[in-house]
Formats: C-alpha cells, sequence, structure tokens
C-alpha cells in the first residue's frame, strides 16, 4: 500500500513545484490553440485546465505503474517521491506517444472551432492557462488545491475574465462547485462548451445521421447536470444514440479515477462499461478525456471510441 | 483483542469539511451497485469513523482510495448520505494525519 502515499506525494509536489500534476512544457500545453489566432484573456474564454493536454503523460504513466504494481519494486517509490523534489521524475517514463497528443490537440481544436461556428467570443491564456487541481481535490490533498485554486483565480482575474468555457468535466466541476466552496470570492461564470453549443443553437451543416452509444462521465452527469445538451446537438444531427444499460444520471463509471492509483482496478471497471456500451454500438462518444483513456485501454473487441467534439465535428463543420 | 478508539476522531474529520457519514442507517444499497466492487462497505467505513476506530481507518487504506468518487450510490442512497465528500474527507484526514502530506 505504499504507492498511495507515495504517488499522492509525488503528485502533490508536482503541483506545489511545478505546477501541474504531470508537468509538461508550454508548448506541448498550448499547440493546440497555434493556427486559431484567440486572442489572449477577454471577458470570455475557453479554458482547458490542460486536462487533454496531460492525458497522453498520464497514459504514460499508468503504464510505468501497471508494470511495477502490486510487485516489490512498489516498495521503493519512496525513492521516486524524495527525488521527485529536486527533479521531475515522470520524465523518466519517456514521451508520450505521438499520435494520441495529435489526437488529444485535435480535439481541443474542434472544441474551439464549434464554438466560433455557434458565433461565441473568447479568448485563451495560453501558458496561463492553469491546471485546476481535480486530482489533488479527489485524493483529498486539500492544502495544495486550495493554494492551486487561489492561483488559478488571481490568474484569471489578472486577465480581466468573467466567464469562462471548460472543456472537459472535471474542471467544470473543480471551477463551477469546488472552488465556489473553498474560495468564497470565487465569481466566475462556468459554463462547459457541450452548454454553450446547446444554448446557441448550433445547427449542422448536415444531417447525414449514424449511430453511436453514448457514455456519460460521471461528473458531468452526476455532478454537473450535464445530460440533455448532448443528446440534443446528436440528434439535430440525425444521430440515432444509443443508450447503454446504465445511461444518464445512473451512467456507470468509466474506472478512470482509479488509474492513478490502482491500474489494473481502473482497467476491471473499463471492461465492465465497454461489455455496456458493445451490447449498443462499435462506435462510443465520449465527454471526458479520462473516460477516453481508460475506456480505450479497456477496450479489447475494437470498439471505436471518439471524443465528444471530434464526434459531432463530421456534422457541425466543413472536413 | 483491543479496539482502540479516538473520540476526538470526528471533530478531526468535520474541521476538514461538511460530512453527513451519521445519516447512514446501514442498508447497503451502495454496496451492491458499486463499480468496484469494493470488499469494504461505505458503511462500515462510516461506522468505523463515527466510532472513532483510526486504526481500522487506517487499516482500510486501499477502500478509501478506490472509492471513485463517481456518486452512482448516491443515486440510489435512501438518506441523502454524501458517500463520496465522506469519503473524501477520510482521504484528508489520511493525508492530513497519517501521511503528513
Amino acid at each position: 500500500m505504499a504507492q498511495i502515499k507515495e504517488v499522492t506525494k509525488i503528485l502533490v509536489d508536482n503541483l506545489k513545484l511545478r505546477g501541474s500534476v504531470l508537468p509538461i512544457s508550454q508548448e506541448a500545453a498550448t499547440k493546440w490553440a497555434k493556427d486559431l489566432n484567440l486572442p489572449k484573456g477577454g471577458d470570455t474564454i475557453l479554458y482547458t485546465g490542460n486536462m487533454y493536454q496531460i492525458i497522453p503523460y498520464i497514459n504514460k504513466l499508468v503504464k510505468t505503474l501497471e508494470l511495477f504494481e502490486g510487485t516489490f519494486f512498489m516498495n521503493f517509490t519512496v525513492f521516486g517521491r524524495m527525488a521527485n523534489r529536486f527533479v521531475n521524475v515522470s520524465k523518466f517514463m519517456g514521451g508520450p506517444n505521438k499520435e494520441e497528443v495529435k489526437t488529444f490537440n485535435n480535439t481541443l481544436t474542434n472544441m474551439a472551432k464549434l464554438l466560433q461556428k455557434s458565433g461565441s467570443k473568447f479568448g485563451y491564456l495560453y501558458e496561463d492557462d492553469l491546471y485546476a487541481g481535480a486530482l489533488t481535490y479527489d485524493l483529498g490533498a486539500d492544502d495544495v488545491t486550495l493554494a492551486q485554486a487561489k492561483k488559478v483565480y488571481e490568474n484569471l482575474k489578472k486577465h480581466g475574465v468573467k466567464r469562462v468555457i471548460t472543456v472537459d468535466p472535471h474542471t467544470t466541476h473543480m471551477l463551477r462547485e469546488v472552488y465556489p466552496k473553498i474560495l468564497p470570492e470565487f465569481d466566475i461564470v462556468v459554463k462547459s462548451y457541450i452548454e454553450v453549443l446547446a444554448k446557441r443553437g448550433l445547427n449542422p451543416l448536415n444531417n447525414k445521421g449514424g449511430e453511436v452509444a453514448i457514455h456519460d462521465s460521471c461528473v458531468y452527469a452526476r455532478h454537473e447536470n450535464v445530460v440533455g445538451e448532448p443528446r440534443e446537438l446528436l440528434s439535430k444531427a440525425g444521430v440515432n444514440v444509443k443508450e447503454p444499460f446504465e445511461s444518464k444520471k445512473i451512467t456507470f463509471c468509466c474506472g478512470g479515477p482509479a488509474e492513478s492509483l490502482f491500474p489494473s482496478k481502473a482497467l476491471e471497471v473499463g471492461k465492465k462499461r465497454m461489455a455496456q456500451l458493445c451490447k449498443e454500438c462499435d462506435h462510443v462518444t465520449v465527454m471526458c478525456p479520462i473516460c477516453n483513456a481508460n475506456l480505450k485501454r479497456s477496450a479489447t473487441n475494437g470498439t471505436k471510441i471518439t471524443d465528444f467534439a471530434d464526434y459531432i465535428s463530421e456534422f457541425y463543420l466543413e472536413n | 483483542m483491543t479496539t482502540r478508539v479516538d473520540p476526538g476522531f470526528m471533530k478531526k474529520v468535520k474541521g476538514l469539511g461538511d460530512q453527513n457519514m451519521e445519516m447512514c442507517f446501514n442498508c447497503s444499497k451502495c454496496t451492491a451497485i458499486c463499480p468496484m466492487d469494493t470488499n469494504l462497505l461505505p458503511r462500515s467505513l462510516f461506522r468505523y469513523a463515527l466510532l472513532g476506530m483510526t486504526d481500522k481507518i487506517k487499516a482500510e487504506q486501499e477502500s478509501i482510495y478506490s472509492c471513485l468518487l463517481c456518486k452512482l450510490c448516491e443515486e440510489s442512497c435512501p438518506r441523502g448520505v454524501k458517500i463520496a465528500d465522506n469519503v473524501r474527507l477520510l482521504r484528508s484526514y489520511l493525508n492530513r494525519d497519517v501521511f503528513n502530506i
């Protein structure tokens, strides 16, 4: 069980010392926005919290943990944790999968293009788009999460931000529910890009249709009540939405939240969920990068898993 | 066998945030639908906490950190127990008082 303490400590130290649970370069974090000419800051911004960008690095960490999980070598994570105070040990795991990096960057670009098409005007904070602290909050590391929340809020204020459009459920939950609880002065209006697209009445360019199984993120469905909006956008495009056995408010978790500490347990849950989804369709759409990563790890029969933004881009954006 | 209890345990936990463990009346609905098939039931964890059985809490670290915080259990809880928030508070306790994080 040594890994609970040591892995938590590594993630906490990374956030304290390097600004993210898994530090990545500014270039890697902002590359997706390179050709979009988004203004820096403004009243309304698209806020990534680097969640999509760090997933390829988390996948690398999970692969490393999988190798050692339950073995004698896990007793030595204490040395990794001690070394991590001086040097970012995640760098020694090797670089992320380039194809994954490209895919997740492309998803963010599609979100921005969809929002632009809906008429939404927004900026981006580039190197000041900070990680919101979702993982440290979930791990119960409250002091470091509060310190990060203060940093994020000060930064938003510095750039004159009044409204934030989020890209993933975890950052949405942190900014919309957790921050106001731990930081009573937090006064930024937060909406996810899916809510914004639905509210603005974005219309598809075609309704060529298709069939897809929908996997609701626990955080969107149960914490944030984002259930109807994705279905509305899919239905408008003529897509036949297949609901798995546990769906909407009673969606079954992908297992992803366990992957940083217990990769094999996360995989087990992911497989159960994939079995429910595969029964409905061989194409699954997901709204969260963590669900995306863990369900892809758990998929065994060639089921295609596509992020919601990429999936609806086929109907709402010109190719 | 001796069981040690810390009568001040819940005071410490309450100091970390809002909780409502005492609302649980042990029906086990949460366990029946938990995606993790965890060996330890949230209701048992909450009993240990309410009784101040800190050794049991420390021994059940894996169950406490295995929870996905997905809140599926809360959808069917007849008592409105904030199961995920309560479990997260036990993590806060372990981080602060046991791991010194």
